[in-house]
């Protein structure tokens, strides 16, 4: 059943007719073309899809639109402030933490997560915490330095 | 004049340094553009129906309910040559597939399909080696003798060994599994294809489509500049390429079949199982004298090759090598990264590392004995070195079975590996502009690898620019023609084509500048943003300046691998060592990964952040079908029964301990040209892994994955439990 629903994405409000039992990974794609988040298992089980609602790292194609729509959401593409990207891209480029690069913004969104949750991560916490979210190209050590530097370089600009 | 070889080691400014990707930042700000995220205006969605028997007939497929439906714009039944049903052969095959309005309403629209079928009795045991059908394959050497047949030489050979050791090896059918499902959209404009896959061919990709669409080649443009993985599964059109095709053409609309995860576990690509029964023959010293193999396995319903053993030691002076194939009812085959490699080293090595167990010698100090028997000594000996320098051996290794009191055990396990990688076929083009812009263009793809980036690297040193003043043009067919990525030959292709044509382009240059300079363009070259006198920079003109000179002309040359002059900038053959470190847990049976060591020779590094990315990516890849893969299927129906990522398990970053990884550098391995890396990345893990926990707990669990069933069930038979 349709319905109106009021959605904030990357800081925009943007009006839209759907069921709200869509996902919000369907309606991210599909109706707001913010592709960068990204189809990879439609069950919650690779992370491909991860995107921040509030403070909170999520998977877009588990949650049902309608359960969202007055929460602030961030994708990928909110991330960077115009030109200046935020500092968990900007350590994932520095230590080139991809390949094919498809998991890479659900593995961005997630650490966007743990480190709003835990600026300072000790390397267990960074693995356990990661280990949901799959790559297929085998990233993995290149990410867990990204995560490092992230957590570093966001240090620096917080005690400045 | 520029010389079309690569530079010596002084004069590489971007070659083998630590160059970020290209493709960097469009994937970190989620910019970059997969076939899944095309979307074209008017766009249909379409979604396949698979069969839901492994083996039979479809007797009628009743699509007359789901084409009522509100939405549903058109269905294609699949047909065979002769316009029938076709038969089936895996569970998972394509019945027929809807196009509609949304994703929603086309997957609905499959339930309403009716299918009646014919079922067979599926053949799903690929274990049981008197399956096989089809001839036996067979391959000996130093059996050869005046007065015994062949069968009593083995056995006198085997007779004359000090030792002899006996086991069974095997591993399953794996997925692909790349985290981009296969697919494409398609679009029909003014009589032509325009089409967006997911691909690792992008110039041989049209070739697929002429058939189904009526088109020429020509008519057919293909553009895909990022794709979600491969790793060997995506060459082909595909039967999904075609139906969406004809989908394009038949409602003139655009149209995107993209592949559910299920269905890409079930249908888009398998590695062919092996199993095998080794017979290794010894001296006491740890000479290994004989070697016999018999072994089989299923590659669905393609014939299953068998795996070139004995690996990498192919001078074991008396050796039989006996295959068998079984056809089973599974998924198709596809290229698996290193096709036939892994299967090749788990057999070999595993048997290797059982008879220096079996000798009570030390697993490194056995392989080092027997180097000899391999093509190049030399470089696996530096190469065993430097792993186990790496690993900490000397201090971490025991002889077979961790004694150390509780129910954790630890041990290494080692293995080597070859590959060819040296480049394919490549075509390119390169333009200079008046006004100093320069771009390669080429018609290859960039799976991850980085690609992208080492042409870039390429053209740059060649003009003597940085990477960021040259831009690269690829993944579309209207390009010059580059083959399909695959076998690690694309590094080898690319860069060489890529020299090729900036070293035409930029001696067609200097032609023009040498009046300027003075001195004749064969005294003249590019460096440092400058074209100079070969070694005086005070006689040069800036970049810039030098390509005023070209008036209103842009040059466009050409190049290609072969190259035209006969010079040779990429070879084939590496090797590699790799060491595992494992914890079992003999409570519990479940592997935990310590450490591993990646060392392999690559010959001339192009971009070491990226080649490094392949060797970790390998070992984790490697690791997970070494732990956790494999394809399960129920024995009665065929149906894949793991047909998702949360029971089709794929590593994370918890399952895969610490990773060092090592490139062999220097005149002696760079010298020899550019080779390929992802294959080599890829074909130790089992091995080394299966014989780390083996040295761990003194039994071989003989078939991959290690799970914590087999190892228990293996620890059940023996070892140190």
């Amino acid at each position: 059943m349709e319905r109106s629903m009021h959605l904030t994405v990357n800081g925009k409000q943007t009006t839209l007719i759907t069921d709200p039992s869509r996902s919000l990974l369907d309606v991210l794609r599909e109706e707001l073309h913010l592709t960068g988040t990204k189809y990879g298992c439609g069950k919650s089980e690779c992370g491909a899809c991860t995107v921040m609602i509030g403070d909170e790292a999520v998977r877009s194609c588990y949650e049902d639109v309608g359960d969202v729509k007055d929460r602030a959401i961030t994708t990928i593409e909110g991330l960077s402030s115009g030109e200046t990207l935020h500092a968990v891209q900007e350590a994932f480029l520095a230590e080139g933490a991809l390949q094919c690069g498809y998991c890479t913004p659900g593995m961005i969104m997630r650490t966007v997560g743990l480190l709003t949750v835990d600026p300072r991560p000790s390397d267990e916490k960074i693995i356990s915490w990661m280990n949901p979210n799959i790559c297929r190209c085998g990233a993995y050590p290149k990410i867990m330095n990204a995560i490092r530097r992230a957590s570093r370089l966001m240090s620096e600009v917080t005690s400045k | 004049m520029a010389k079309n070889a690569w530079p010596s080691a002084d004069r590489r400014k971007n070659i083998g340094a630590r160059v970020s990707r290209l493709d960097g930042p469009v994937k970190v700000t989620g910019v970059a553009k997969y076939a899944y995220d095309v979307k074209r205006e008017n766009m249909l969605y379409a979604k396949i129906l698979q069969s839901s028997i492994a083996v039979g007939t479809l007797t009628e497929v009743d699509t007359s309910a789901a084409e009522k439906m509100p939405g549903v714009v058109a269905i294609i039944v699949q047909k065979d040559g002769q316009g029938n049903l076709p038969k089936i052969s895996y569970a998972g095959d394509m019945v027929a597939t809807v196009a509609a309005e949304t994703e929603e309403i086309a997957m609905e629209a499959l339930k309403r399909i009716k299918v009646s079928y014919e079922a067979g009795v599926p053949q799903m045991d690929d274990k049981d080696p008197s399956k096989a059908s089809g001839r036996d394959q067979k391959k000996d050497q130093g059996l050869d003798d005046d007065n015994l047949s062949a069968d009593e030489k083995l056995k006198q050979v085997f007779a004359a060994a000090d030792t002899v050791s006996e086991g069974y090896y095997g591993l399953p059918i794996i997925t692909h599994c790349s985290l981009e499902p296969h697919g494409q959209v398609t679009e029909f404009r003014e009589g032509e294809l325009y089409v967006w896959p997911s691909t690792q061919n992008v110039s041989g990709y049209a070739n697929g489509l002429t058939r189904s669409t009526g088109l020429s080649a020509d008519q057919i443009h293909v553009d895909c500049q990022y794709m979600g993985g491969g790793f060997g599964s995506k060459f082909s059109t595909d039967k999904w390429g075609e139906v969406g095709a004809q989908l394009s053409k038949q409602t003139g609309r655009p149209v995107k079949l993209m592949l559910e995860r299920d269905q890409e576990l079930t249908t888009a690509g398998h590695r062919p199982s092996a199993f095998a029964n080794v017979k290794v023959g010894v001296k006491a010293d740890g000479a290994i004298t004989a070697m016999e193999v018999h072994a089989w396995g299923s590659g669905g319903q393609r014939r299953f090759r068998i795996p070139p053993t004995p690996y990498v030691f192919t001078k074991i002076p008396h050796y039989r090598t006996l295959g068998q194939s079984i056809l089973t009812n599974r998924g198709l085959t596809r290229a698996w990264r290193g096709p036939n490699h892994p299967q090749a080293a788990l057999i070999t090595m595993s048997a290797l590392a059982d008879a220096a167990a079996a000798l009570g010698m030390d697993e490194l100090a056995f392989f080092k004995k027997n180097v000899g028997l391999t093509d190049r000594a030399e470089v696996y000996a530096e190469e065993m070195d430097v792993a186990a320098k790496l690993i900490g051996y000397r201090e971490k290794a025991h002889l077979r079975g961790d004694k150390t009191p509780g129910p954790i055990k630890r041990g290494l396990g080692m293995s080597i590996h070859t590959w060819g990688g040296k480049g394919h076929n490549s075509t390119c083009a390169v333009t200079i502009n008046p006004d100093g812009s320069a771009v390669g263009r080429m018609g290859t793809q960039d799976l991850g690898t980085g690609t992208r980036t080492v042409i870039a690297i390429v053209l740059a040193d060649t003009l003597g620019l940085n990477v960021d003043e040259v831009r690269v043009e690829m993944g579309s067919n209207a390009l010059p023609t580059s083959r399909a990525s695959g076998g690690s030959s694309t590094v080898g292709g690319v860069s060489t084509s890529m020299r090729d044509a900036s070293t035409n382009a930029l001696n067609t240059l200097l032609d023009k500048v040498a009046p300027e300079l003075g001195v004749p363009a064969e005294k003249l070259e590019a460096w440092g943003g400058r074209i100079q006198e070969v070694g005086k920079p005070s006689n040069s003109l800036a970049w810039k300046d030098a390509c005023g000179l070209l008036g209103a002309m842009a040059i466009t040359e050409q190049g290609a691998n072969p190259t035209s002059d006969g010079t040779n900038l990429t070879t084939g053959g590496v090797g590699g060592c790799n060491i595992a470190d494992v914890s079992v847990d003999i409570e519990t049976g479940i592997v935990t990964m310590n450490e591993y060591v990646s060392v392999q020779d690559v010959g001339l590094v192009m971009d070491e952040k990226t080649a490094e990315s392949q060797l970790y990516g390998g070992a984790i890849m490697g690791i997970t079908y070494a732990l956790f893969e494999e394809g399960i299927y129920d024995p009665t129906t065929g149906a894949m029964l793991n047909k998702d990522m949360e029971f089709y398990r794929l590593a994370g970053m918890g399952d895969i301990g610490t990773i060092k990884v090592h490139l062999m550098r220097g005149p002696k391995y760079e010298d020899r040209g550019v080779v390929g890396i992802g294959e080599p990345a890829v074909l130790s893990q089992g091995a080394a892994i299966s014989n780390a926990v083996a040295n761990a707990i003194g039994v071989r669990v003989p078939e991959l994955p290690l799970t914590p069933d087999r190892v228990l069930d293996a620890l059940s038979k023996g070892g140190v439990a």
